[in-house]
């Protein structure tokens, strides 16, 4: 049986809030439907700007288990073992094996004079298969000029984007561009004591600094400029289901010996410790403007609670006066607190995940290092949701509180 | 039924003291009906909100229906006014977000009665005071004299032992006037004691018994009739 307290402050507070002005209750629902847009979208948004760029590096570069060379390798040793073993693990969808030399480009060769400077850029260059490549990481959908790989391409390569002057928008100290490099034009490929005119068949724009800053070849070919005959590569990128974890599968491949060759580890522990340091700084910024955002929610329930209850106090004095206990009264307050707070949600609910995600991730934000999403994780949001009722519901007892602790004829009477 | 004994109310604002009852001694026994009257500022008001619980007074005694209320906490006095007394205002006091019948209700909802008896005898009240048809407006939807016909009701619907009234026919043209006491002579009639403050003279001599007050004291008390009449 619900308290006697409670079925009339219930009472009270439908009756209040059915007969409230629509333009008043309108006006607070908006209030706390910004508030709550700003306790999840700015900090989102903040955590989305990263969100995208590890998305990308995801997608674009490590998938969702990397194996790559340990630091004192040049290569995987074994590789041809591990790619076979990787491929018959459950969860494996694909695998993709890359070759990867540092490797210095040269342009302008054909015209340049002795006193002239050499347009060069350093780059890694890394021998592919196009198909299985693009089956992993997708990006032919990054070229922005000419065409991708294909099997049987000869002397054809495709540049990162921040190998060339006209996409660097920034000069950046340190970092070498070829100038006047487009489609079909030819440079030279240096990769240790081998020299290589290959043609320029595509430009790849990425905001993954893994694939802006190399370049493409076909793996049979670089294999050969590279004189590496025996099959071993530098990355495994690993494609999973959707059932599988990346941790079970980098499990699965240490177990079978593979660490004694390589390094196995999931997207998340590829990603760069800057990266890392960056999320948790931004985690932290969100988690700050949250902070200011439930004070903000709570200071505006209860400027609004305390100006309704004072210019009530009359009501609330007649209340007392014919009986009606002062907690039936609060919690009137509460539940209109709690209406004002739920319905300001459900509506920032329905705005964020009907609207705002949909909308981000159909059109990310353009920052320049990654493409921003909106994050709003179920758990985090509705999280944030029960702050915000908790706390405006402390924040409309309080005014509450305080107006019906009066006495009951001042408040009839309008005396202070 | 209620009783003072040397009761006195004495406001402080700040070093200021104000006496405005100076030592009262009342009786009112079951089913009488008296007026208090007297000039503006001579302490009506102010001591029907002492015998009603609604403000503690500076000294001295109330006793309601036997109980010495003196000492009871602010919980116990709320819910004495909510079992036994019954307020009807000057400015009528109607909540202004519930409807005739909820305003009637509320109290006897506070009484613990289930929301369809509540509802009930909310509604068989409003409906005896010829109001069956304004159940649903809202106050602001209704005339000052049918406000305080509800307010009436509100005040008697739970059968309380004593109704208090203050001024209620201030604010009333004379034929709602009039209506309003042709409804307290009725309760009246049914045996419900009725303290009423008035400053008319007309409506005081339907009463029983007029208390005469002036300058915190009583200093007259004139015995009307000893049945009721209609006006």
């Amino acid at each position: 049986m619900v308290p006697l307290n409670i079925r009339v402050g219930f009472f009270l507070a439908l009756r209040a809030l059915k007969r409230a002005s629509l333009w008043t209750t309108g006006l607070i629902v908006f209030v706390m439907v910004l508030t709550f847009l700003n306790l999840v979208v700015i900090s989102g948004i903040l955590v989305g700007l990263l969100q995208g760029a590890v998305d990308a590096l995801r997608t674009e570069y490590t998938s969702d288990v990397i194996v790559s060379t340990l630091s004192d390798k040049s290569y995987i040793e074994n590789s041809g073992n591990l790619i076979a073993l990787a491929k018959e693990l459950q969860g494996v969808e694909r695998v993709t094996a890359r070759y990867i030399e540092p490797s210095r480009l040269e342009a302008g060769y054909q015209t340049r004079k002795e006193s002239d400077k050499p347009d060069i850029a350093n780059a890694l260059v890394v021998g592919i298969d196009p198909e299985e490549e693009d089956a992993i990481s997708g990006i032919s959908n990054d070229i922005i000029e000419g065409e991708f790989l294909e099997a049987g391409d000869y002397d054809k390569i495709v540049l990162g984007n921040y190998l060339l002057k006209q996409y660097i928008l920034f000069e950046t100290p340190g970092l070498a561009t070829l100038d006047n490099v487009g489609i079909g034009t030819k440079i030279r490929l240096h990769v240790g004591g081998v020299a290589r005119e290959v043609t320029v068949k595509g430009i790849l724009k990425s905001k993954v600094d893994e694939i802006a800053l190399r370049a493409f070849m076909i793996d049979s070919q670089f294999r050969s400029i590279i004189g590496r005959n025996d099959g071993n590569v530098d990355e495994i990128a690993i494609k999973i289901d959707e059932e599988t974890t990346p941790e079970e599968i980098r499990d699965a491949l240490v177990l079978r010996g593979a660490k004694q060759d390589a390094r196995v580890q999931t997207f998340e522990e590829a990603q760069p410790q800057a990266f890392k340091d960056v999320i948790s700084t931004f985690n932290m910024l969100g988690a700050m403007f949250s902070s200011i955002g439930l004070v903000v929610a709570s200071v505006t329930i209860f400027i609004v609670i305390f100006v309704n209850a004072l210019t009530r106090r009359k009501y609330i004095g007649i209340l007392k006066g014919i009986g009606v206990n002062g907690r039936a009264i609060e919690y009137s307050y509460v539940f209109q607190s709690i209406f004002y707070a739920v319905i300001g949600s459900a509506v920032g609910l329905l705005l964020v995940y009907g609207f705002l995600v949909p909308y981000f991730a159909a059109n990310p934000i353009d920052f320049p290092f990654s493409d921003g999403i909106l994050v709003a994780p179920y758990e985090q949001t509705f999280f944030r949701v029960g702050l915000l009722v908790v706390s405006t519901v402390i924040a409309g007892y309080i005014p509450a509180w305080m107006i019906i602790r009066r006495n009951t004829l001042d408040s009839i009477l309008g005396r202070n | 039924m209620v009783r003072t004994k040397q009761l006195v109310k004495t406001f402080k604002n700040g070093d200021v003291l104000t006496p405005v009852l100076k030592g009262i001694d009342f009786a009112a026994s079951q089913g009488e009906w008296v007026a208090i009257m007297g000039r503006s500022g001579a302490g009506k008001s102010t001591f029907l909100y002492q015998m009603s619980l609604l403000d503690d007074p500076t000294s001295g005694e109330v006793v309601i229906d036997g109980h010495d209320t003196h000492g009871m906490s602010a919980k116990e006095k709320m819910q004495f006014r909510l079992s036994k007394f019954g307020f009807v205002f000057q400015d009528y006091a109607l909540l202004p977000e519930l409807t005739a019948l909820e305003n009637v209700a509320l109290p006897l909802l506070m009484q613990g009665l289930p929301k369809a008896d509540a509802y009930g005898r909310a509604l068989s009240a409003i409906e005896r005071a010829d109001l069956g048809h304004r159940t649903g407006n809202l106050p602001s939807q209704l005339s000052g004299g049918e406000q305080q016909r509800v307010s009436i009701v509100r005040a008697v619907a739970h059968n309380p032992k004593i109704l208090f009234a203050d001024e209620p026919t201030a604010n009333l043209d004379n034929d709602s006037a009039k209506r309003i006491m042709e409804i307290f002579t009725d309760l009246h009639k049914a045996g419900q004691t009725i303290i009423m403050v008035t400053h008319e003279d007309q409506y005081a001599k339907l009463t029983q018994r007029i208390v005469q007050l002036d300058d915190g004291r009583i200093i007259s008390e004139e015995r009307v009739k000893a049945e009721p009449r209609a006006n």
